[in-house]
């Protein structure tokens, strides 16, 4: 049940991250005007399309030892980013960040002016407003964010095998673990974890469509 | 108390907004002005939810302008009731009060019990706000907006989506509010029924700028000269004084500079003064008092001065009845057939006359 495990902490770990990272994110592209938004959009974009290998290629170049930021974190930490647990977190949170930053912002602009000039004009301050109106109106959209990064980073293969490799314990995640079965023919253990995913998937997805009938949107 | 001044500018497209204004507020002023008059414009600048340029101040403390950075609209003592009233769908009633008192401005006002006793709003507390009528929703906002102690009340169009009834219902609830809560409120509207209703002072809006400003009485009188009201809605406001009621046929009498008239019986005392409002396409001149007729308002008065309208079929006629101003909106054809000239002496047929509840 190795892989299991971390592929659950993985997506876990990534999703809280990722949470923290994409909301601020979220709001800044739901509110502004600023030009550059377009292209901080397709930025935010771009692992949609991206072949997962490109991305992972990419991340290996710059998690290596020679490179400045592979080499910075391995006089911090003492720890190398490539094929690390930690450098499988941060390929994850690039790799699952529209999943997470999409829904917000769309969620945050369906909310409209009203609900926070509402507040506003109950003396609540932007940080208030947010916490105590944003968020609360906006649950529809974490639902969606918390549950599609989660399970999208359960599923991602390329650019963990580009990053990670398939080092048991430590980056040797559910995805990897069924290729090397059915690569070593063990198709008993590649069924099960396979079958597995599939049904966590669906009732995952069951979950939020349910859930999503019963919050509350807007102001009235 | 509640000494407004501002001097606003703000452009949005093809629309200019510079409006500058300087006097009290206490009570209740309607902003009127038609459509795109930018009345909720100046209303959301004023309460920092619109950034124009120029100095806002309110009882000597200055919110915007004069080189200061501007307060933002949650650090000014406004409160303010939305035309959708904007209540929090995450919230039940209870929440969405609790959510403003919670944030009060450290002064003297009401609390929660208060508000909800004045706005009748004890069996909704516990309800969904989804659920709410849109009478329930507007008070439920009211009650919210009170919450936070404002210095000054600011409602745009809240009673916009209401049909009459509903209307009627919440009027004298906002009309309250100065006296009740000891909170000046600057009412938005562009419905003219709703002024005379509610309203002390007058603040008309046009085009983007101030036409005009006052006391409602001198006001109402000039609604149609260029304040942005029409002719079809342009009448007076009568004071008169309640003589007494009677019980069977369920009316009240009052005096009117010792003429009588009839209305039907409204809770107000003998002795009150009240406001009434006439509008002149409800008054009809007859040069000899009218027999068989069963319009029972019949006042004597003189003609003061006549404005026919060339180009279409309408006159507006001018009276006098004692020492106060009564208008009609006659054809030009009658002014002539009743030979109707400035000092003649007519009797005026009043069909309809609104009452103003609050007494002066």
């Amino acid at each position: 049940m190795g892989p299991v495990w971390l592929t659950l902490q993985l997506a876990a770990v990534t999703t809280l991250v990722l949470l923290i990272v994409g909301t601020p994110l979220a709001w800044w592209l739901s509110q502004t005007r600023a030009r550059v938004k377009p292209v901080i959009e397709a930025l935010t974009a771009l692992p949609l399309v991206l072949p997962p290998t490109v991305l992972g290629f990419y991340l290996l170049i710059l998690f290596s030892p020679d490179a400045p930021l592979g080499a910075f974190w391995i006089t911090v930490t003492g720890d190398s980013l490539s094929f690390s647990f930690t450098g499988l977190v941060l390929a994850s949170c690039l790799y699952s960040l529209p999943f997470m930053v999409q829904p917000l912002q769309a969620a945050f602009e369906a909310l409209g002016r009203a609900p926070l000039e509402a507040a506003a004009s109950l003396r609540a301050g932007p940080v208030d407003r947010f916490f105590t109106v944003v968020v609360p109106l906006s649950l529809r959209g974490y639902l969606t964010a918390i549950v599609l990064s989660f399970a999208h980073t359960i599923g991602e293969f390329g650019v963990v095998l580009m990053v990670g490799g398939n080092i048991p314990g430590r980056t040797r995640v559910l995805s990897i673990a069924i290729y090397e079965h059915v690569e070593t023919i063990q198709y008993d253990q590649a069924h099960l974890l396979s079958a597995g995913l599939l049904v966590f998937s669906f009732v995952v997805l069951l979950l939020v469509y349910v859930l999503n009938r019963r919050f509350p949107m807007g102001a009235r | 108390m509640g000494a407004l001044s501002f001097d606003l500018l703000l452009s949005r497209g093809d629309f200019h907004l510079k409006a500058a204004f300087e006097g009290a507020v206490d009570g209740v002023t309607a902003l009127f002005g038609p459509s795109g008059a930018g009345k909720s414009t100046l209303l959301r600048a004023i309460a920092g939810l619109e950034a124009a340029e120029g100095p806002v101040r309110f009882d000597g403390a200055l919110w915007q302008g004069a080189g200061q950075k501007a307060l933002p609209a949650h650090k000014r003592p406004v409160g303010f009731v939305f035309q959708n009233a904007a209540l929090f769908a995450h919230l039940d009633v209870a929440g969405n009060l609790q959510y403003a008192a919670r944030r009060a401005a450290p002064r003297a006002g009401p609390d929660v019990a208060e508000v909800v006793a004045a706005l009748e709003l004890a069996p909704l507390m516990p309800r969904a706000v989804g659920g709410l009528s849109g009478g329930e929703r507007q008070r439920v906002a009211l009650a919210r907006a009170l919450l936070t102690r404002p210095a000054l009340m600011l409602m745009d169009e809240p009673l916009s989506g209401l049909d009459m009834k509903r209307k009627a219902a919440i009027l004298p609830l906002i009309a309250e509010v100065p006296r009740r809560f000891g909170v000046p409120v600057l009412y938005v509207t562009h419905a003219i029924d709703e002024v005379t209703r509610i309203a002390d002072r007058l603040i008309a809006l046009r085009d983007g700028q101030i036409a005009g400003s006052g006391p409602m009485a001198e006001m109402v009188a000039q609604l149609d000269l260029g304040l942005g009201g029409s002719r079809f809605e342009a009448g007076v406001v009568l004071r008169a004084t309640v003589t007494g009621t009677d019980a069977g046929y369920q009316l009240t009498r009052l005096d009117l500079d010792g003429q009588t008239l009839v209305m039907p019986a409204a809770p107000v005392e003998a002795g009150a003064e009240v406001q009434l409002r006439v509008r002149a396409r409800d008054v009809m001149v007859a040069t000899v008092r009218p027999e068989g007729l069963s319009a029972q308002n019949i006042l004597t008065a003189t003609i003061e001065r006549i404005e026919p309208e060339e180009s279409r079929a309408f006159a507006e006629v001018f009276l006098r009845v004692a020492e106060q101003p009564l208008r009609a909106r006659l054809t030009r054809a009658a002014v002539d057939q009743l030979a109707l000239a400035p000092g003649r002496e007519v009797f005026a047929v009043l069909k309809a006359i609104s009452f103003d509840r609050r007494v002066l």
